[in-house]
């Protein structure tokens, strides 16, 4: 048998540049179980996704009320300050005094800024004493002409030192309607290019004009990869199987009126839905063993739902119609997610730390104009939501559960998000996984996998 | 009574003051022996009808921020709780095993009514698996003399371990 020679063409492929198909198959309805445990890939997502050109959430403005108030919080696997700046008068119309600089001195790289919140009328590493100006740049620092010796002067920094080249990393900021959003890389578009015309509506229905007031904040440190958490809340199809509370009282499930939105490019979306009466409806609870035909509460002030006018607006894809949904939940990538559940309502940062891990940190906040029995039953309905609600504790689990199944499988495994076929169309109910799989497809954009 | 902050070399200790000590205590390790038994039908009954029970992050309560990672205030509102958790939350089981220290106790501000502060390390064991330091905090407690002894008007557990593993299912 006389084959093509072998030795050269093994040569070639060896020194061919390395395959940008590892993702097997078309489409993004077959997660490779890589895609979530290989810990290269996730320094490279790190880089080209929360140090890249995207916005990250950090925080919310009223988190930060007066001038020198700042907080810890991060983008990706970096920690930055937010902080409200001066403002000079001239400049308040435009300028929002928010700033976001990176926790780490531009001397000797030391994450100078230990407490979690507080005040400051500039930052101090207690290292050498290097100074920032509320903004990132450097102020001063000592010894920086030397230290006089009698005639002569003993070291100080080297001639051509200058300041001003020598600030904290400072990240470009936008605000909208109260939330912060930072980027590390200069090519990231404008925030509402970022974010598109379709989801914009969604966060003007909760958050446009409104004075937001804060009602604290719930940690957990899950183990899992962080797409995990943004899959489960583009994933209309479990609440109403996994969780009781949402099947038998009827605030999420497959027989409500549902729609799901998308920006162009498939990364952000948002789960509408309109709640019902729950209860029987074999459709959708015949089977389901999470449902409870008979459950009722003790207490039913844990579910004292009060309709808020503000659930209702014109509807943006019904011109002249409106719409009132009781459920919208706002992902938006990489790292935020939005909740309104009924009179709940939430910003959920996730913190990614490694390719199994992730914090995940739930701001609750309300409105100022809230009356104090408004408030109350919002801080009564967080029992449904955090590490430990009735709805949210189970999604944790189950994505700790996740990573560890993926741990176990090989190269060749994958998850499968096929409910609805494998295109990634909006759709206008929610028996569908189309979202998950419209990340993915954008993910792999990103990623050169 | 003592004021809080002095030791046993304070004030002299009477015996209605021992007594007290012992009930609170008493009614601590047995409040911890029916969560790490998973008594979680018995876990009500240590509470007045309307009383409050709270498990609140340390910064948000140093800093007078309202929300708690649970917040009830009935018992009606616990068993709902004890519902969840038996039957509704799907979770990884685990065992609890409560260290708490005695009681700091102090009168209440009406006659029969008394206010205690105690400290728990939480530990959480997965079947099979290692044990890990689950939840660090204190209890702020009132506490109302019945008919059937002490009762707990309002517990507020406040943890310093902000950072929860994940899930926080059984009440602390």
């Amino acid at each position: 048998m006389h084959g093509p020679a072998m030795g050269p063409r093994l040569r070639g492929d060896m020194n061919a540049p390395q395959t940008l198909s590892r993702w097997s198959g078309g489409g993004s309805s077959r997660v490779p179980f890589w895609a979530y445990t290989d810990p290269q890939l996730y320094q490279r997502e790190l880089e080209k996704v929360f140090h890249g050109a995207h916005w990250c959430y950090v925080g919310l403005a009223i988190e930060i009320p007066n001038t020198g108030d700042y907080k810890l919080s991060w983008v990706g696997e970096r920690q930055v300050i937010m902080v409200r700046d001066r403002v000079a008068p001239k400049d308040r119309g435009t300028d929002t005094g928010i700033r976001v600089v990176e926790n780490r001195c531009a001397h000797r790289g030391v994450r100078f800024c230990q407490q979690q919140h507080g005040n400051a009328r500039s930052f101090v590493c207690p290292y050498h004493q290097w100074t920032y100006k509320l903004n990132g740049e450097l102020a001063g620092l000592p010894f920086k002409d030397g230290v006089k010796d009698g005639e002569c002067v003993n070291g100080g920094m080297p001639e051509g030192f200058d300041l001003k080249d020598h600030g904290l990393t400072r990240l470009r900021v936008a605000v909208l309607h109260g939330l912060v959003f930072a980027t590390f890389s200069v090519d990231t578009e404008p925030l509402e290019d970022y974010l598109g015309p379709n989801l914009m509506p969604w966060l003007d229905r909760i958050f446009k004009g409104r004075q937001l007031t804060l009602l604290g904040y719930n940690r957990q440190r899950i183990p899992g990869n962080w797409k995990l958490m943004m899959e489960n809340i583009k994933d209309p199809y479990h609440p109403g199987l996994l969780h009781t509370w949402f099947v038998t009282f009827g605030l999420w499930r497959a027989d409500q009126k549902s729609r799901m939105v998308m920006d162009g490019q498939g990364r952000h979306a948002v789960m509408i839905s309109r709640r019902n009466e729950g209860g029987e409806n074999k459709t959708v609870t015949e089977g389901v063993t999470s449902f409870k035909a008979n459950m009722t509460l003790h207490d039913d002030r844990l579910l004292d739902v009060v309709p808020e006018p503000w659930w209702t607006v014109p509807d943006p894809s019904v011109p002249g119609a409106s719409i009132t949904p009781t459920v919208t939940m706002i992902t938006l990538f990489p790292s935020l997610i939005i909740q309104q559940q009924v009179n709940s309502l939430s910003t959920r940062h996730i913190v990614p730390r490694g390719e199994g891990e992730f914090d995940f940190v739930w701001t609750h906040f309300g409105f100022a104009d809230d009356t104090p029995e408004m408030t109350r039953r919002r801080l009564r309905q967080a029992n449904l939501f955090g590490p430990a609600g009735f709805v949210s504790a189970d999604d944790g689990e189950v994505i700790e559960f996740s990573q560890d199944g993926f741990r176990q499988g090989g190269e060749g495994g994958s998850t499968l998000c096929e409910l609805g076929g494998t295109g990634t169309e909006m759709t206008e109910h929610m028996v569908t996984e189309t979202l998950i799989r419209s990340m993915y497809a954008y993910w792999k954009k990103v990623m050169a996998v | 009574m003592s004021a809080p902050g002095e030791g046993p070399h304070g004030v002299g200790i009477d015996m209605a003051r021992l007594q007290l000590q012992f009930e609170v205590d008493q009614l601590n390790a047995a409040y911890a022996a029916a969560l790490d038994d998973k008594r979680f039908d018995d876990w009500p009954a240590f509470f007045l009808e309307d009383a409050q029970y709270k498990v609140q992050a340390r910064e948000n309560f140093d800093r007078g921020l309202p929300l708690a990672l649970i917040a009830l205030e009935s018992r009606g509102m616990m068993k709902d709780r004890v519902y969840g958790i038996t039957q509704t939350i799907y979770h990884g089981p685990y065992y609890m095993r409560h260290v708490l220290s005695p009681a700091q106790v102090w009168d209440g501000a009406e006659a029969g009514t008394f206010k205690a502060q105690a400290h728990y390390a939480v530990f959480r064991t997965r079947p099979g698996g290692v044990s890990e330091v689950y939840c660090v905090g204190r209890y702020i407690d009132e506490l109302v003399r019945t008919a059937d002894g002490l009762r707990l008007r309002s517990r507020l557990c406040v943890y310093d371990s902000e950072m929860i593993l994940n899930s926080l299912i059984y009440p602390i």
